[in-house]
């Protein structure tokens, strides 16, 4: 019989990966990789925040991840600095800023290595609903605008000459990630959450020959890993978070040079 | 007079405090071919973005008209391989196309042999073909063309242009194209646009290459080469501009139009 905790967790997990494949496709094709992880740097200072004001943590950090994407693009368009200087100085500037704030509440318990690689033994129902609901939410808002985003990906003048609104298009991409990067803290940590999105990602472009079947595998990989993941921690009890990464990660492994053998074979046929 | 396709009015860009536009104005009407050259720098991509609404100028107004069909060619579409799809499924992105027609533009720009291939292996010539499909299967009542053959070989570029004059003749539409290569696509234009951060000349080819304005920009040899190019392709269009003096019924440039720069 499996522990309760055990089953919150599964469901938990399975709901970040059914997410965060095809966002994760979008975060390798747009190059966004450095985003999510700045993104989830400031995600401390929303935890911070919430725990000072009494807030809700989850809500804290999509306020604050909001904030965070809308001050970049906004700086982005200015183009006065290159993105990556940017996200290099928002990103440390709103991890440094969470830790000062944090410090203020030290007189609650406080579990920071919790935040930084997840807990995911300790999701509650509360939890498995954000991540439902939040989930539910993000993939609408993807399946709804999915050609468009598609469409802006291969060429934004394109898309924006065939009517795409890229801004708010290119807004509701950054806004969805907020959601997902909170929504995730809890499962795999703010230093692991853009491996979640981006292996399994990786790992399934090599075979597939489309968008959406790119999503599709790399949501089965996805929840291959956080299965793996999660139960190998129950059994060997290693950390929850990076033994799903790791997990993760031999999946890219094993799969990508099979990949190259497999296309191989396929021309030589 | 019917109404133009797209106009821009006395449009002014700046940046940084210099003139990227300066009074810039242009009509495109229906059955137009309207090619904008000028040096590196001289705003003709910033002339499209305005034309296109992506950019609001300064000063000046842009009108298009209302429910106007356009087909856009980008200059150059980055594959990238990361993301995996097929040319059939890239053509028929965000749109609803019927089977006939989708197999019509397809051998209309001869690219049945790559549909089923991943975009990002196509040649460069293929790409700028697959480009223009797409525009095409919109029906467009106006083609606008933002230097579609830039990154070909000569051969690519001929081939290119060729395409695009059949496309002209073949259907009802205009066509705005910003373009370096005016030796080349002097048989299909009707008219040409040199720019220079304002308009230096406007007219048919062989007008504007024996423009004062024109010569100073490009030299005397640009311009010899294309004087004294034979226009014959140009019988085939219904109205054909000779000279910039006894100009259009749409002169865009409102008698500036000779306007000297420098």
């Amino acid at each position: 019989m499996l522990d309760d905790f055990l089953v919150m967790a599964l469901i938990a997990g399975a709901g970040i990966a059914l997410i965060a494949a095809p966002l994760g496709c979008f975060v390798v094709w747009r190059r966004m990789a450095y985003f999510g992880d700045s993104l989830a740097h400031s995600a401390l200072l929303g935890i911070a925040l919430g725990l000072l004001t009494g807030m809700n943590g989850n809500l804290g950090t999509v306020i604050v991840c909001a904030i965070f994407a809308i001050i970049l693009l906004t700086l982005q368009e200015m183009r006065i600095l290159a993105t990556d200087t940017l996200l290099g100085i928002l990103a440390h500037a709103a991890l440094s800023i969470g830790m000062v704030v944090l410090s203020f509440v030290s007189n609650q318990p406080f579990d920071l290595h919790a935040y930084l690689f997840g807990d995911i033994l300790t999701v509650t129902q509360e939890d498995v609903l954000w991540i439902y609901g939040g989930g539910a939410l993000v993939l609408l808002l993807l399946l709804a605008n999915w050609a468009s985003l598609v469409l802006m990906t291969l060429h934004e003048d394109l898309a924006q000459a065939e009517g795409v609104k890229t801004f708010w298009i290119n807004l509701l991409l950054v806004l969805i990630m907020t959601v997902v990067v909170a929504v995730s803290i809890r499962i795999v940590g703010i230093l692991l959450i853009t491996s979640l999105l981006v292996i399994p990602a990786a790992t399934s472009r090599q075979w597939v020959r489309s968008p959406e079947n790119m999503a599709v595998l790399a949501a089965v990989f996805g929840l291959l890993a956080v299965f793996g993941g999660i139960m190998a921690s129950y059994h060997w009890d290693t950390p929850a978070g990076p033994s799903i990464v790791t997990t993760a990660t031999a999946l890219f492994v094993i799969l990508f040079p099979l990949a190259s053998i497999a296309r191989k074979k396929r021309q030589f046929a | 007079m019917s109404e133009p396709y797209l106009s821009a009015q006395n449009v002014t860009v700046t940046r940084d405090g210099r003139h990227i536009l300066q009074d810039v104005s242009v009509n495109v009407m229906e059955r137009d071919f309207i090619t904008i050259i000028g040096p590196n720098g001289a705003g003709k991509s910033m002339l499209l973005k305005c034309l296109m609404g992506f950019y609001t100028p300064d000063q000046g107004s842009v009108q298009m008209r209302k429910n106007l069909r356009i087909g856009y060619v980008p200059q150059r579409l980055v594959a990238d391989d990361t993301l995996p799809i097929s040319v059939r499924r890239f053509l028929t992105l965000r749109k609803k196309v019927s089977q006939t027609e989708f197999d019509r533009v397809v051998v209309e720009t001869s690219i049945g042999s790559s549909l089923d291939q991943p975009l990002s292996v196509l040649s460069g010539g293929e790409f700028q073909r697959v480009l223009l499909a797409r525009a095409l299967l919109a029906e467009p009542e106006l083609l606008v063309l933002d230097e579609p053959a830039q990154n070909l070989d000569v051969t690519g570029q001929l081939a290119f242009y060729k395409l695009l004059d059949k496309v002209y003749r073949e259907r009802n539409l205009s066509v705005l194209m910003v373009s370096h290569d005016l030796h080349l696509v002097m048989a299909s234009t009707r008219n040409v646009l040199c720019l220079a951060g304002e308009v230096c000349c406007y007219g048919a080819p062989q007008s504007v290459a024996r423009n004062p304005a024109f010569i100073t920009l490009f030299g005397e040899d640009m311009a010899s080469m294309m004087a004294s190019y034979d226009h014959h392709a140009h019988g085939q269009h219904p109205h054909a501009h000779t000279s910039c003096e006894h100009d259009h019924d749409h002169d865009p440039t409102s008698g500036e139009g000779v306007a000297h720069v420098g």
